[in-house]
């Protein structure tokens, strides 16, 4: 990797932020409207603290629901993609399940369980676990059929075939939706701490909104856009070591 | 001599809807000895490739039975190996430990694989020597050329010592040095091991270069037509007379199947 490649994405953020203070200079856009970057980095500094407190209230509550997803979405997706019985009964409620909007679940987690981490952890976990369970069924559905004659036509059971194969084979989808569901699970925490929360970067959010205090609002949009990034960062970094295998060429980069 | 394999008055008819079901073969007949090496040609689609899923109990005749080691097949058993036409190696996988997969299947090896990895590794470098394969055993097979490939496919087919090899035009996708070159590797094992072969080609060279005897399938529904022996001696030249003479009377057999 040349060096400009290495720097362009250092490079495109710092033209962006620039671009924004620009603008909001030019144009003389009100700090309530539309924070300059430089605003919105001395609320970060003047409210280090909060931020840092609440950041990982929403750290540890995303991690939560997301292992949650990883797990339970994983079993899922084994499930539905080796057995067509569980495929057929399964894969509708699903759909519909995921296409149910959680801010309106939310409410109804807060009246189970209060208002504490739990709804949050829950959403987290309702919004992730989906591409998980497909991406892991698709892995298993698209096996192609000459890799396991080769198994079965050795005798092996359907369990072996799906540990030696089935799993394997998977590997990358997992990895792939392993990057979408973490970044999906940020939002599932944030949309429970703003719709009932008390603590967690969501919820600051709200109160500093609720004072027009917009540069500690997006100082929070940054905080949860990095957050993001390095998680997003972390789980590329495991699927390129662990399946490595799946991906040998440059793919479509020219 | 009771035969090896049997496979007598075979009907195999694949399900589909309505006038989609075809009759893959058809009230076919085979009988091969203990430590044959047999070849069964004919043109495409005859349904070469269903027997020997037939007689590896991947699939179940519609009618008739088909006997290996004197028990009727019923399901994938396991004193078969089985190559391909594509290597079909698992890409997570190197080489090597692509070659040991059987090993971890079927048994008695599957029970003691963890416990003698180290024995049965060094079993699978010395196969993969053998094919002409040293110092590619910890390559991962994306890393090797397409013969390579097919070269450790083979010892994957033969690393849990099978009774019986199958070989589902192995060689078809090579090019023609690849492929010769592979031919003397597998007579040499064959040679040198003695199992039972049985190989499904359209190319009657390889068929001849290779085999005792030589099986002709009719076109769809498929149906063994004739059977040639092959009484020449190995190393076999295929430029000989009689060589030539033998794959020339199979062609014309072939073509005549083909105009029926």
């Amino acid at each position: 990797m040349g060096k400009l490649e290495r720097a362009m994405p250092w490079l495109f953020v710092a033209g962006l932020l620039i671009g924004w203070e620009f603008i909001a200079v030019a144009f003389n856009i009100p700090v309530f409207i539309l924070p300059r970057p430089t605003v919105v980095a001395q609320s970060l500094y003047a409210q280090a603290g909060p931020i840092l407190e609440n950041s990982w209230v929403t750290l540890v509550r995303t991690m939560a629901g997301f292992a949650l997803a990883v797990s339970l979405g994983g079993v899922l997706g084994v499930a539905i993609g080796s057995s067509r019985l569980i495929y057929r009964g399964l894969y509708p409620v699903l759909i519909g399940f995921n296409s149910v909007p959680k801010v309106a679940v939310v409410p109804v987690f807060v009246i189970w369980f209060g208002t504490g981490s739990i709804p949050a952890v829950l959403t987290a976990f309702l919004v992730s676990f989906f591409p998980i369970a497909v991406n892991v069924a698709t892995g298993l559905a698209t096996v192609e059929p000459e890799l396991l004659d080769v198994l079965r036509s050795l005798g092996a059971r359907k369990s072996q075939i799906l540990m030696k194969i089935g799993l394997p084979r998977s590997l990358p989808y997992f990895f792939a939706s392993l990057k979408i569901a973490i970044t999906l699970a940020f939002v599932g925490t944030i949309i429970s701490e703003t719709v009932a929360g008390s603590q967690g970067i969501g919820y600051l959010m709200m109160a500093a909104t609720a004072n027009f205090d917009t540069p500690l609002v997006f100082a929070g949009l940054f905080v949860i856009a990095i957050l993001g990034i390095v998680m997003y960062a972390i789980f590329a970094v495991a699927e390129q070591r662990m399946t490595f295998w799946a991906k040998r060429g440059d793919g479509f980069f020219t | 001599m009771t035969a090896f394999v049997e496979i007598s008055d075979v009907s195999l008819m694949y399900p589909g809807a309505g006038a989609s079901e075809t009759l893959a073969l058809d009230h076919a007949s085979l009988s091969i000895g203990k430590g044959e090496f047999v070849a069964v040609v004919g043109p495409s689609g005859c349904g070469k490739s269903t027997l020997l899923k037939l007689v590896s109990g991947l699939h179940a005749p519609t009618k008739g039975s088909v006997i290996v080691a004197g028990h009727e097949v019923a399901g994938p058993i396991k004193i078969v190996g089985m190559a391909f036409q594509n290597p079909i190696m698992l890409p997570w996988r190197t080489t090597v430990d692509n070659v040991l997969l059987p090993l971890e299947i079927v048994e008695p090896h599957a029970s003691r694989f963890r416990t003698n990895r180290k024995a049965y590794a060094q079993k699978a470098k010395a196969l993969l020597a053998a094919v002409g394969l040293n110092g590619f055993a910890d390559s991962y097979p994306w890393q090797l050329s397409g013969g390579m490939q097919q070269r450790a496919s083979l010892c994957r087919a033969l690393i849990h010592e099978p009774d019986l090899l199958l070989l589902d035009e192995p060689f078809g996708a090579l090019d023609a040095f690849t492929r010769e070159e592979l031919w003397t590797v597998l007579r040499d094992l064959w040679k040198a091991q003695h199992f039972t072969v049985i190989l499904v080609t359209h190319d009657l060279t390889e068929a001849v270069f290779l085999a005792d005897h030589v099986h002709v399938c009719s076109k769809r529904p498929g149906r063994v037509i004739s059977s040639r022996n092959v009484d020449l001696p190995h190393p076999r030249d295929k430029y000989s007379v009689e060589f030539v003479s033998l794959v020339r009377d199979l062609h014309n057999g072939i073509a005549e199947v083909r105009a029926a």
